[in-house]
């Protein structure tokens, strides 16, 4: 706080780095989820000089600001913000960019560069951003003059977060950010190249209005761009009104309602048996905001091979290139739905498809064995949906225990279910809900991660330390890579290759020794007597829970197999 | 089949290898390409010559190029009618002897004799690439020592003729 003394915010000159922080309180950035380093320390400085514009984390690894920014994003439907020094810094970001690219979240990244005059001298700490991150971000920019950057700034922003939201890469050269500034700066932008179609064509809405009236085994396929477009209600409505069944992708979860009687629960290698044949049996497949990803679609030559296929995406690339299209439907989610609910609607004929979809739902129910006293981890996301009502934010990693929170755990609202669908990376969950809670404190945040994920980010206990911040980590500890072991249990004849983790740490005592309560639960006795509690108390916990190690993830689609051929399913 | 797409593109660092690394992520395989500032400040053109499997394959190039916030439009102008050129230099091996041979050979090609030495003549040609590559076929036999081209650059006629097949800009294919 002395610095203060000696320093006069109103009076001193100002460098690229003041109008880098100008530009982020003006696009309303309260959070930034950052670590400092030599190539970032003008931006730090005038971060401290800019007193208390923003709160910011800093984890203790890079990954960490990253994938949290993802839960921030995915959770306020605002831009996740991060600041990662040159060299190393930016690196440790890789994996989060290419994650935010995959599920198409909204970040901006702002990463430390070596001074302009030594780029491309292989200077202390520097490596090519731009090279590196070209493929995995919807954009990038190296700032190469001081009068740019405001512009920059802006313009990264409205790319991230509108059309497909995605990650943006601002590089900013030390120098840039170092120097004095005087002049006064233009920041307004014009993108040519980047007009997304937001409205759809009245003809082609048109045109799936009268498919849909036509259709026998009508079916949609609810996508996550319905979340990134705050469509959730417009969907509902549009289901209702003509009674059609819907199946969600596992980045749709949540965006309509798992306690619907329309829902047929998740699609794709491990959605539901009724939800995947509805696929394969429809006449008529509406797809919003999904974009037919090869885990949820099993062999395309098996997807949907009766149906005529209308696909709403805002991205047009993403229409037709895995699946042919018959209708394409250039739009926002949201939008398109409004457009589709402006349509009179009438009843279809459609009843005979209703109670099939009914009937099978009944009879080849989610199934699993329980064993004694051991926990299942099916049952143990049964049993962690009704102690929180269904209501808190779940994140995960990926692997198994996403597959058991993506079946058990029924979502009813949009923005709840924060998972790392695309790239499925480890080490995601945890962050994730350090992220989920700063966007919305009062919120019960819960993180499902496995054993082996969690010891890729489990560093970030730090975090709920200092913040307070009340998750609760719920390790579903089979001592395993569960979903590795699982595949080399069925396509490897049981050849465990470096799949069974056993030596492990006392995940209490690390708990501890972040004075954070941890719990072991060892059977399904102490989970009814402890978890309710742990889970409603208004600190963070981490929650040691050992289940059986041989449990499997059913049904599934075995990779190259159709829709159809879903193996244990249970009548 | 082979496919000429045309992308105009703002001319900042960092887009031909945005565009480029674009086209290898996917899988295609760019034959050639080549770049060059435009009429308008700022502004440049690509052209690739690349060879795609099939119509899906090419909707997909052509959506993706789209999708790139500094790619201005692209176009697909291989059923169109254009004029298409790629400049080649091509060193021969030539003593005294055989250089009117040479020169006769590139007349008809309307190529040119831009360097000669002791033992060398190069020639350079413009035109079509079928052309280039029949030039190149001539004079193979006299040894090349050196051969640099520069890829197809193109773009449509002033006037488009009348399209006799009709399909291609139906709505109902």
């Amino acid at each position: 706080m002395k610095a203060e003394a000696t320093y006069n915010v109103k009076t001193a000159p100002r460098t690229g780095a003041d109008l880098l922080v100008e530009a982020l309180i003006e696009q309303g950035v309260d959070t930034l989820f950052g670590y400092p380093g030599g190539a970032v320390l003008p931006i730090y400085d005038a971060i401290y000089r800019a007193g208390g514009s923003f709160d910011h984390i800093l984890p203790r690894h890079e990954q960490g600001a990253i994938h949290a920014a993802e839960g921030y994003a995915r959770v306020s439907g605002r831009p996740g913000v991060v600041i990662g020094t040159s060299g190393p810094g930016a690196t440790n970001l890789i994996t989060g960019i290419a994650d935010a690219m995959m599920d198409s979240l909204p970040v901006v990244i702002f990463t430390g560069q070596v001074a302009k005059g030594v780029i491309g001298t292989d200077a202390f700490q520097e490596s090519d951003v731009m090279g590196i991150t070209t493929p995995i971000t919807k954009h990038n920019y190296q700032v190469q003059r001081i009068e740019e950057l405001p512009r920059i700034v802006k313009e990264a922003f409205h790319i991230a977060t509108t059309g497909r939201p995605g990650p943006v890469v601002v590089d900013i050269p030390k120098d840039i950010s170092s120097t004095v500034h005087e002049a006064k700066v233009d920041a307004s932008f014009h993108l040519p190249g980047y007009q997304p179609t937001l409205n759809p064509n009245p003809l082609q809405i048109k045109k799936l209005h009268d498919a849909l009236l036509q259709a026998k085994k009508p079916v949609v396929l609810a996508g996550a761009g319905i979340i990134h477009a705050g469509g959730s209600e417009e969907l509902s409505k549009f289901v209702e009104a003509y009674e059609l069944p819907v199946t969600t992708t596992l980045l749709g979860l949540g965006s309509f309602p798992g306690s619907s009687q329309l829902s047929l629960g998740m699609a794709g290698m491990h959605g539901t048996y009724t939800a995947n044949m509805a696929l394969y049996e429809s006449d008529l497949l509406i797809n919003i905001g999904a974009r037919f990803d090869d885990r949820l679609t099993g062999n395309l030559q098996h997807f949907a091979p009766h149906a005529k296929v209308a696909h709403v995406d805002v991205d047009p690339a993403e229409i037709g290139k895995n699946v042919p299209t018959d209708i394409p439907i250039v739009s926002d989610a949201k939008a398109a739905l409004e457009a589709l609910n402006h349509h009179p609607s009438s009843k279809l004929n459609h009843n005979d498809w209703l109670e099939k979809t009914q009937a099978n739902k009944d009879e080849f129910p989610l199934w699993h064995q329980d064993v004694d006293s051991e926990i299942a981890p099916q049952w143990l996301m049964k049993k962690v949906h009704n102690y929180t009502n269904g209501d808190s934010i779940v994140t995960t990693d990926v692997g198994q225990h996403q597959m058991w929170a993506a079946q058990y755990y029924s979502f009813h609202q949009p923005n709840r279910w924060v998972t790392s669908g695309g790239l499925g990376t480890m080490g995601f969950g945890f962050p994730a809900a350090v992220g989920a809670q700063v966007a919305d404190p009062d919120a019960k945040v819960i993180a499902v991660v496995g054993d082996g994920g969690f010891q890729m980010t489990m560093q970030e206990l730090s975090l709920l330390q200092e913040r307070k911040l009340p998750v609760k980590v719920l390790i579903v500890n089979n001592q395993a890579l569960g979903m590795v072991r699982q595949w080399q249990e069925s396509f490897y004849d049981k050849r465990y290759s470096h799949s069974i983790i056993d030596t492990q740490p006392d995940f209490v005592k690390l708990a501890e020794s972040y004075q954070i309560p941890g719990y072991r639960l060892d059977s399904r006795d102490q989970v009814e007597e402890i978890l309710p509690s742990v889970l409603n108390d208004p600190h963070p916990a981490v929650i040691d829970c050992r289940v059986m190690q041989e449990e499997n993830v059913y049904p599934m689609i075995a990779p190259g197999k159709g829709l159809h051929e879903m193996i244990g399913v249970k009548r | 089949m082979k496919r000429i797409v045309t992308a105009i593109v703002h001319n900042r660092s960092g887009v031909l290898n945005r565009v480029t690394g674009l086209l290898a992520k996917r899988q295609f395989n760019i034959e050639s390409i080549s770049v060059g500032r435009t009429e308008t400040e700022g502004v440049s053109k690509m052209t690739f010559v690349v060879e795609i499997e099939d119509e899906r394959k090419l909707e997909q190039l052509t959506k993706q190029l789209n999708k790139q916030v500094d790619v201005l439009k692209v176009s697909d102008i291989t059923d169109k009618a254009i004029v298409a050129r790629e400049l080649a230099m091509i060193k021969v091996i030539s003593n005294p002897q055989v250089r009117s041979e040479i020169q006769g050979i590139i007349e008809p090609f309307r190529a040119t004799v831009i360097d000669v030495s002791r033992e060398n003549t190069t020639i350079q040609v413009t035109g079509n690439s079928d052309k280039v590559d029949a030039l190149i076929d001539l004079l193979r036999p006299y040894g090349i020592k050196e051969l640099a081209r520069t890829g197809l650059t193109a773009f449509t006629r002033g006037h488009q003729k009348q399209v006799a097949e009709i399909k291609s800009y139906s709505l109902l294919k």
